[in-house]
Order: structure tokens, then sequence, then C-alpha cells
């Protein structure tokens, strides 16, 4: 039986090669690697000039989102797969923001208690 | 016994598109992910668990260092390097982050040439990958070598503020750190099957008697740009926070 697939496989392996292999200009990759080394720029440069306060997260969360984005894109060549597979990969790391929301309501309630019991003078 | 008619069916219909092509292929009754080869799938799903794992790290870190009463070390200046005389912050870390995005753009280009049955570019696109992998692990070396002997940092304590720092740092950098190493090795491995053609002949692999074909350099290629991927968090929310 494996035996059997396997061979039909291989028979198989020209064409399926063919129709299945990811195969775009060697352009676009170009342009994606400037484009992150541009972006890598940027976020250093936040670090660089001391941006402070809500200015410094959100530039320092768009410039993460959009390499992240450009990277799993193209590199990883998600945006030419099927819906099917998109949604069963990047969906499921949306539960992620439930642990995130967790994560710092606990914090706070943490920081609170240790304020409260262990530190004088911090509340 | 009348016989079997020759029935042409021609070219197999399109698949369905948008919401409907999501139905369409998971109710299919066959494999679920279309146009792509199993060893990819798998490699998709891999993937996901250890975002998770690495989430998990990050969220944490989050957690921990929100709930800090004592200051936490300033990455900028813990991490700042002289050089030439001037004192630049997160220099190293800078240039680690260009390394590791250039071996993510060669990687890109690996994949493309070995669609393209080009040998020779993709063993030598490979090649450069695993060198500036190994690049960035031993700049990572320098790093940890210089955190530990000269600013002192522990997993459980340091001279600057929060202990918490030395733990969640060297968790988290060194679990990206193994996964880079385990990458060079396998970037390694992949170059030589390319170079003796055992992707062109369809050669079984030692380990596992797998027939070699080029889709083994896309799905190598999707766990060097994942390792890339975690960097791009580390590097945001460790070192810029």
């Amino acid at each position: 039986m494996a035996h059997a697939e396997g061979q039909q496989h291989a028979s198989h392996g020209e064409r399926h090669a063919h129709v299945e292999g990811q195969q775009h200009p060697i352009g676009i990759y170009l342009k994606i690697w400037l484009l992150l080394f541009i972006l890598s720029a940027l976020s250093y440069s936040v670090d660089y000039f001391h941006f402070q306060g809500y200015l410094r997260w959100f530039l320092i969360i768009v410039f993460m989102l959009l390499k992240a984005g450009l990277i799993v894109a193209v590199f990883m060549h998600m945006m030419w797969e099927r819906l099917a597979l998109m949604y069963a990969i990047l969906v499921p790391t949306l539960l992620l923001m439930v642990l995130l929301g967790i994560g710092a309501l606990e914090a706070d309630y943490t920081f609170f208690t240790r304020g409260v019991f262990f530190v004088k003078g911090l509340l | 016994m009348t016989p079997a008619i020759r029935t042409n069916s021609g070219e197999p219909l399109p698949l369905p598109e948008g919401i409907q092509g999501i139905v369409a292929d998971w109710s299919s009754d066959q494999r679920a992910f279309k146009n792509v080869p199993w060893g990819k799938a798998m490699m998709w799903i891999f993937l996901l668990s250890d975002t998770f794992i690495f989430s998990s790290f990050l969220i944490s870190y989050m957690t921990v260092r929100m709930s800090a009463t004592e200051p936490w070390p300033n990455p900028s200046e813990v991490f700042a390097l002289t050089l030439f005389g001037h004192k630049i912050p997160m220099i190293l870390i800078a240039i680690m982050t260009f390394v590791l995005i250039s071996s993510s753009g060669t990687m890109a280009m690996a994949v493309k040439f070995g669609y393209e049955k080009n040998r020779r570019m993709t063993f030598v696109l490979l090649l450069i990958t695993a060198a500036l992998g190994a690049t960035f692990v031993g700049m990572q070396a320098f790093e940890w070598s210089k955190l530990i002997l000269e600013e002192g940092v522990r997993p459980w304590g340091n001279p600057m503020g929060a202990a918490q720092f030395g733990s969640t740092f060297f968790m988290i950098t060194g679990f990206h750190g193994t996964h880079v190493s385990i990458g060079v090795i396998f970037l390694i491995i992949v170059a030589v099957k390319v170079l003796r053609g055992d992707l062109d002949h369809e050669r079984p692999g030692f380990l596992t008697g797998r027939r070699g074909n080029y889709e083994m350099v896309e799905i190598m290629g999707l766990y060097w740009h994942f390792v890339d991927l975690v960097w791009v968090f580390i590097f945001a929310v460790f070192y810029l926070w």
C-alpha cells in the first residue's frame, strides 16, 4: 500500500512540482528585503532619537507588525496560499491576545499588591 | 458485456475562492490544504505551535516586567557598545537584526532558484544564509559573554535593577539562539543535498528515507523565515521597550 502510494507519487512528482511550486520573480524578494532594511533602520532610530511615551509605543508596534506581515506574506509565500491554509495558521494566533490581556491584568494586580505589602512609599 | 466508454472529463474544475473556498477545501473529504505539499503543511503547523511557545515567553516577560517594583535596566544603555571612541546605543543588536534580515533575503532567493532547478545558485545562497546565521549566533555569544562577564548579569540578579531582567533575557534570547543554531545545521544539510543533486534525482534521505525534491528547500525556508520573524518581535519588545 505504502509502496504503491510512493510509486504513484513519484510518477506524479514532475507534474505536482510544477503545479505546487511557489515561483515568483526575484524582484519582489529584493524589494521586500530593501523594505525590511528600511523598517529595521526606522525602528532602531526610534531608540536612537529617544522617542518616549505613547509615540514610542505606537512606532515600535507599527514597525514590528509591518515587518512581521511582510515576512509572512512574501518571504513565507502566505499571500499566494489558499484561504484555508491562511486562516488555519493565522486565526489561532489571535487567541494570544487573550493571554496578553490576562497577563497584563495579572501584572497590574501583582504590582499593586507588591506595592501594598512589600514596598514602603510606592503607593 | 458492454465495452467501457472513454469519457473525457477535461480539465479539473477550478477551486472556489473566498469563504466558499475554505468550506469547500475543508469539506472536500480529501486533503484540506490544496496546492500545498504535506511537508509544507506540517511545517506550518509546527511553526504555529512554536509561535505559541515564543508568545508564552514574551507574554510572561511582559507580565514579569510590568509587575517588577525595582527599576528595569535600560536596554538602550545595557546593550550599548563603544565603537571608535563613541558610545553607540544598541549598535550590536541593530547589526544582528540586519544580519538576520539579510539571511532571510538570501533564503527567499534560494527557494526561488531551487524551484528553477538552478543547483549552483541554490547551493551558494543556502551557504550564504547559513554563514549569516552563524554570524548571528557568534554575535549573540559575544553579547552574552559581555553581559555575563562585564556587566555581571545573572539569571537571578544583576547590578542594574530588577532581577527578572536576567532570567527573561537568557531564557528568550537563548531559546531563539538555539533555533538559529539548529537552523544553521539544517541549512548546511540541505545545501549539501542540493550540491550533490539529491533533490534532482529524488534520492532518499539517510534519516527518513523521503525522496528528495525542491519542496525541501522551501520548507527549510519557512523555518528560517520564522526564526527571523521571532527576532522581529524580540527586538521590538525586549530591546526597544
